[in-house]
């Protein structure tokens, strides 16, 4: 059992949680996740370590309520526990100065960001991120990646905070005005996919972290199976960062969309239980 | 409830087993259990057919050389646990491998009455004395031994990492299994569907071992969540790695990350391990299909394509490049998914998975295949006969192999490694490094769950002998880099 130690909500459909898991914290490296199961019935669902405190032996997940298991961990509170956390899980990202890094974060794509940005800060980069979303509450933890960013452009889709626009707009001033050596984009699908059609033709490298359907997450099950350069290649122990430009985002969201209806079957059931009405602010990513 | 006479042919002799099967009309839409085992009169009239050998060809047969004669005198005199006790010296999962074990071509296999007529039916014998106990609520209590103040560490909690940690629990060590999953059994847990290996099973013969003093870490990713190094710091004095050929293979052939293809280890994890098929009691789902191809010839295949029977498939194929005379499936299993009306189709082998415009499995191309010179494994090799054909499918499950899972062995440096990814190791399950052990699939590529639970014994007395330091413990003397 993983006991939740801190719990809060950082948007309105966004949830952080500080979770004490001594070894995945021990471990936790920049790009890192763990795979959580909240209770006996659950399913095994994927996080990105979004913090992790060696000394204290925590690790701070956010999430977004979208589905079923999601809107369950957001009823859990503080000092409630966890059935199973594994991990640290997946590649870490390679971190070395690079030289100017633009880090393009989407919805809670950012949580993902955050401990890269710290990392490549700590490797004596130079970092441009940019941050989006559709409206101005949407936008989490804005203050702490002010803290490590030697730039940081926010956009909104309705222009409540930031520009008004695209983060694809704001990368592409980034890369026409500096010398750009890499570009890591995590976000919604779409988002990670203009991002990489973007840079190609500036042919800068540019990493995505695909979050595709997992079940155990150790390499044994190939739910998380991506395409990347017509190879195929498991997200959980191959990636979960991949080289944007040979992604095959059409295959992913296909593959993600595969149990569209039987996710809402279980929200459906589960909103009926807990006796919520469904809320309109739903999908962000 | 029926009875059925169950006729298999292996090596040109007809072996007839007495066990009792479900019907295959009302077993195929439920995940109860198929066979249904031997009553105590067939027990003790089977027993009573052994010739008690002196020198018995059925325990060179087996993989844990269990003292065949012996348990099964101890049937005949109907003292049931006296049999269960005798398999227990030498087999700690007798209710697992009564109910898994290919016995056709080990115990039963070697068994001198099958010369003439049939074998002593020994799988069911030990399967019979296990659930006895397990129904009989006279449960075999074993002896606390005295700790001999040691640790050992095994990493995966399958067949192979029980067996190291019941033989070495039972010599005083202080044992520690670390399992990735959040529950134990490994490929028992994940792999082996309910219909032929109850979980409650499984369950009960993991508290046997627990009962030896075992201690099992569940959500322990060894080599991610504690590596190897700081296992030997925390004072375990030598590791056996059990972590099995999980890793799916692939075909390799266009359409293989259609919607609804699965590897059958992802089909099987989400219905076994999650319980996808009472889905959405539990959250995990699993793609219900009106027509399956499952691509493959051995148990995972099988079990798969009775799995997807059960989910509610109207029609399911097994797809095979060879004959039925090659399929490396357990005999019984080919017989109960016959019966159960699954079509066969031999000498096809898959060219393309074909989607629709919403990259939906549509089609599974194949083609038709002769059989010609036998290969390196001595199974003749099939090639394309030059005609092909289509079939109807809407799923598609790929059951051709796992090979090696590289998360823990990439961890390991210096580790040295044979194939895609197999560790090294000498007979006794001694790998390159000091006090590294290892055995399973791991180590031979994807078998049975008794040649892991062989070479988990094996490694147990190596793992002692190195500790109590009659031994180096590695193959070549190398410090861990």
């Amino acid at each position: 059992m993983f006991k939740i130690l801190h719990k809060k909500s950082l948007a309105p459909m966004v949830d952080e949680m500080v979770i004490d898991a001594p070894y995945v914290a021990r471990h936790a490296r920049a790009g890192n996740f763990v795979v959580l199961r909240l209770h006996e019935k659950g399913e095994r669902i994927p996080l990105t370590i979004a913090d992790s405190d060696y000394n204290n032996g925590t690790i701070t997940l956010l999430f977004q309520k979208v589905g079923k298991t999601t809107n369950e961990l957001g009823l859990t509170k503080q000092g409630d526990s966890i059935k199973d956390i594994a991990g640290p899980l997946g590649h870490p990202t390679p971190i070395k100065k690079y030289g100017h890094c633009v880090l393009v974060g989407g919805g809670i794509g950012t949580a993902t960001l955050f401990p890269i940005l710290k990392s490549l800060k700590d490797a004596d980069n130079k970092t441009t991120v940019i941050l989006g979303a559709r409206t101005k509450e949407l936008l989490v933890w804005e203050d702490r990646f002010r803290g490590y960013s030697d730039e940081l452009v926010i956009t909104t889709d309705d222009g409540s905070s930031g520009r008004k626009g695209l983060v694809t707009e704001a990368l592409k001033e980034a890369i026409e005005r500096v010398s750009v050596e890499i570009v890591i984009t995590v976000g919604p699908i779409r988002m990670m996919k203009a991002v990489s059609e973007l840079t190609k033709p500036y042919n800068v490298k540019t990493i995505v972290s695909l979050n595709p359907i997992m079940v155990e997450g150790t390499g044994m099950c190939g739910a998380c199976r991506v395409n990347i350069g017509t190879k195929t290649r498991f997200a959980c122990i191959d990636g979960p960062e991949f080289d944007g430009h040979e992604v095959n985002f059409q295959e992913l969201e296909n593959r993600l969309n595969f149990y569209k209806k039987e996710e809402e079957q279980s929200y459906n059931l589960f909103l009926r239980k807990t006796k919520r009405k469904v809320t309109s602010n739903e999908t962000v990513m | 409830m029926k009875k059925c006479l169950l006729v298999t042919r292996h090596k040109s002799l007809v072996t007839v087993f007495k066990m009792r099967f479900r019907n295959p009309e009302k077993r195929k839409n439920d995940f109860k259990e198929v066979s249904l085992g031997l009553t105590e009169r067939q027990a003790v009239k089977e027993a009573g057919r052994c010739l008690q050998c002196k020198k018995p060809h059925c325990v060179a047969g087996c993989p844990v050389e269990i003292d065949i004669p012996k348990f099964i005198s101890f049937v005949k005199e109907k003292d049931y646990l006296g049999g269960l006790r005798k398999i227990r010296e030498f087999n700690m999962l007798p209710a697992i491998c009564g109910r898994v074990c290919p016995q056709e071509n080990q115990c039963q296999g070697q068994c001198i009455l099958g010369k003439k007529k049939r074998p002593v039916s020994i799988g069911a014998l030990e399967r019979f004395v296990a659930d006895y106990e397990l129904t009989s609520e006279k449960t075999e209590i074993p002896e606390i031994i005295p700790p001999n103040g040691h640790k050992a560490a095994v990493i995966g909690s399958g067949p192979a990492g029980l067996t190291v940690a019941a033989d070495l629990a039972k010599l005083g060590y202080d044992i520690t299994v670390f399992e990735a999953l959040h529950e134990p059994g490994g490929v028992l847990t994940y792999g082996i569907p309910e219909f032929r290996l109850p979980k409650k099973i499984i369950r009960k013969e993991i508290e046997f071992v627990k009962n030896l003093g075992v201690k099992i870490v569940l959500n322990w990713v060894v080599g991610r969540t504690q590596t190897v190094e700081e296992l030997f710091k925390d004072g375990f004095k030598a590791m056996f790695i059990g972590v099995g050929a999980g890793s799916p293979k692939y075909l390799g052939i266009p359409g293989e990350n259609l919607n609804n293809v699965y590897f059958a280890s992802e089909f099987l994890t989400r219905v076994n391990l999650m319980k996808a098929h009472k889905f959405p009691v539990y959250d995990t789902p699993v793609k219900k299909a009106r027509s399956v191809a499952v691509i493959g010839g051995g148990n995972v295949a099988m079990d798969s394509a009775r799995t997807a029977l059960r989910l509610g498939a109207e029609k399911v194929y097994i797809v095979y490049r060879r004959t039925e005379h090659e399929l490396p499936s357990r005999h019984e299993e080919v017989e109960n998914a016959k019966e159960e009306g699954i079509e066969f189709l031999f000498l096809s082998n898959p060219k393309e998975i074909i989607g629709d415009d919403k990259a939906y499995v549509k089609e599974l191309r194949c083609d038709k295949m002769v059989l010609c010179e036998p290969d390196a494994s001595g199974r003749r090799r099939p090639e394309c006969s030059g005609e092909e054909f289509t079939l109807d499918v809407d799923q598609v499950i790929m059951a051709i192999g796992q090979t090696s899972n590289p998360i823990l062995v990439r961890s390991i440096g210096g580790l040295n490694l044979w194939g895609e990814g197999y560790i090294k190791v000498d007979h006794d399950g001694r790998t390159n490094l000091k006090g590294i052990f290892a055995g399973g699939d791991i180590t031979t590529g994807a078998a049975t769950v008794i040649s892991a639970m062989g070479a988990g014994k094996r490694a147990a007395r190596a793992i002692d002998d190195y500790i109590m330091g009659r031994t180096v413990g590695a193959i070549h003397e190398l410090p861990l880099q």
